[in-house]
């Protein structure tokens, strides 16, 4: 059976060039990088150019990025490292309450030692409000962490305007951009970012490897004590086949960012369209204007994610849910209940996340196998025929009469 | 988080037996809640003898509650009430060759609602049915040991 991925928000496939790319630096050119002789040398430079080029994509100079083992590493890097450093000037931080776990967990972290954070609300669509931080920011406000774009709903947030109020604040802006860096322009001085999480293997790189990027003069504890790699703040050998692979797809993505990007937002458009013609009781989740390129998210009404998920499955089509069934707890996303979902109707959310080899005819079979799906989960929903018989309401119905756009 | 559904779950959710409504049934049930994410209908069709003729079930939940559904179905399918009322969420579970541990729930669900039926039933027809006790309308509330309040909501 043909495999149709598209969960690609999960994590990509590493293309052949970067395999290519990072092949000889696990046997033949596999010296340490802290090594004099050439073998150590050639493998320092190659880490060497992948920070150049990565930082060239950022917009930033070599010295301010910093290689982890991910994203959420980075994001914990970030925050506490920032927060350790700099406690002394406040114990106030901002996140909003959209994050991903790896944020909102380090943030529950510092609440444990005696941090404060404020979780700003967002709006139907999942977007931070400048002025929501306005009334957050405090004298002790020391950093503002806001998410480039969402990982489940795609919403991208008004990133410059939000870190221009947290400088005039005197705070320091980070992003979690694991989502969005190498699949949206992202220029750190032009938007004001102070630090920035990115992933390998959310653009065809290796997973293992991320990116924390930090400006110059800003104070970040120390991660790992030990050796004097990454500027001596994060002490162990460098994983130097998933640095050059990082960079190497980075580069590769950066090439194609544009006709790509426009590629797949035409499908994600596509797919968006076809489900609000054609598949009662849909409602999109997220912002339409201010989206990401390759995600579509939607809430089905009467059905329920995992049950969504297992029959896409058995037609090969690889997709994720918002579902509490499908993440191991009780309670729906925190996303989708932040956007205002009721829980009937985060539990039959679906996420397709569009990829560099997802073409008009896997979008075309996923949402035709995806009507079929909710066809059959409906005709075995009690809750879908109390509603046939008008004993139960359908909340997207009011969700549309409240005037919420995209709804079927 | 990838689900380990065995053999015999994978074909009682892929084609689940026993869908459907059945008319002036003798016993009808639900219970759960779509807070929870799960509620399960169970319809059955008893004879002058007690005897359970048929059985059909709707369900709004993930793979794991159809495929209960299913079994809880196909299980008191010509028993007698008493014999259904025997039938745990253990046999079903059994009969599926065991569900992941986080799925245990489902089967409480198919078990009540099996009970909820003949509580209708017996309801209806003004009978006391041995070791019945009337259903927790709610079951996802209790077996999860917790409510849906606001501040629930943060992970």
């Amino acid at each position: 059976m043909k495999q149709i991925y598209l969960d690609h928000a999960s994590t990509t496939p590493v293309r052949p060039d970067v395999l290519d790319a990072m092949m000889p630096y696990f046997a033949e050119e596999f010296g340490n990088p802290s090594s004099i002789y050439p073998l150590g040398q050639t493998a320092s430079d190659a880490v060497a150019e992948a920070r150049a080029t990565l930082a060239s994509i950022l917009g930033a100079s070599a010295r301010e990025v910093f290689f982890t083992s991910g994203g959420t590493e980075a994001d914990n890097w970030a925050i506490k490292g920032f927060a350790h450093a700099n406690a002394k000037k406040g114990k106030h931080i901002i996140t909003s309450s959209i994050e991903h776990h790896a944020v909102l967990h380090t943030c529950e972290a510092l609440e444990r030692e005696g941090f404060e954070v404020t979780y700003l609300p967002v709006d139907e669509h999942g977007i931070v409000h400048p002025d929501t931080l306005k009334e957050a920011l405090r004298e002790d406000t020391i950093l503002v962490s806001i998410m480039f774009a969402n990982n489940e709903i795609g919403t991208i947030e008004p990133i410059a305007e939000l870190a221009a109020l947290t400088h005039e604040y005197g705070a320091v802006f980070h992003t979690d951009a694991v989502q969005a860096f190498a699949h949206e322009p992202i220029d750190v001085n032009e938007l004001g970012i102070d630090m920035l999480s990115a992933s390998a293997h959310k653009i065809y790189g290796p997973k293992g490897v991320g990116l924390l990027y930090v400006r110059k003069g800003i104070k970040v504890a120390n991660l790992l004590d030990g050796g004097q790699q990454e500027r001596g703040k994060r002490g162990t050998t460098e994983n130097v086949p998933g640095i050059v692979g990082f960079a190497k797809a980075a580069e590769l993505a950066w090439v194609e960012l544009e006709p790509e990007h426009d590629r797949q937002l035409a499908l994600r458009d596509h797919a968006i369209e076809r489900i609000l013609a054609e598949i009662p009781h849909a409602k999109l989740n997220g912002s339409w204007e201010s989206r990401l390129a390759n995600n579509v998210n939607f809430s089905f009404e009467f059905i329920e994610g995992e049950g969504m998920l297992l029959q896409l499955a058995a037609r090969g089509i690889c997709v994720s849910s918002g579902s509490a069934c499908t993440s191991g707890s009780l309670d729906p996303s925190h996303v989708l209940l932040a956007i205002g979902l009721p829980h009937e109707i985060a539990h039959g959310s679906l996420r397709l996340t569009i990829g560099r080899s997802t073409t008009k005819e896997d979008v075309d079979f996923a949402i035709d196998s995806l009507a079929t799906t909710l066809t059959n989960l409906r005709m075995m929903s009690p809750l879908y025929e109390d509603f046939k018989q008008g004993s139960v309401e359908s909340v997207i119905e009011q969700f549309a009469a409240d005037g919420f756009p995209y709804t079927n | 988080m990838a689900m380990n559904y065995s053999e015999k779950v994978m074909d009682h959710f892929t084609n689940p037996r026993n869908v459907g409504e059945i008319e002036n049934a003798s016993g009808c049930g639900t219970v759960g809640n779509a807070v929870c994410g799960d509620i399960m209908r169970v319809y059955l069709d008893i004879d002058d003898d007690g005897v359970i003729q048929d059985a059909k079930f709707k369900t709004f939940g993930c793979g794991a509650a159809i495929a209960t559904s299913s079994m809880a179905t196909m299980l008191v399918k010509g028993k007698t009430v008493q014999q259904a009322l025997e039938i745990t969420n253990k046999a079903v579970m059994e009969a599926l060759d065991g569900l992941p541990p986080v799925k245990v729930h489902c089967s409480l669900l198919a078990e009540e609602a099996i009970h909820a039926a003949l509580w209708d039933y017996a309801e209806k027809n003004g009978i006391h049915i041995e070791g019945l006790e009337k259903p927790v309308s709610d079951i996802g509330e209790h077996d999860h040991g917790h409510d849906h309040d606001e501040d629930e909501d943060d992970e």
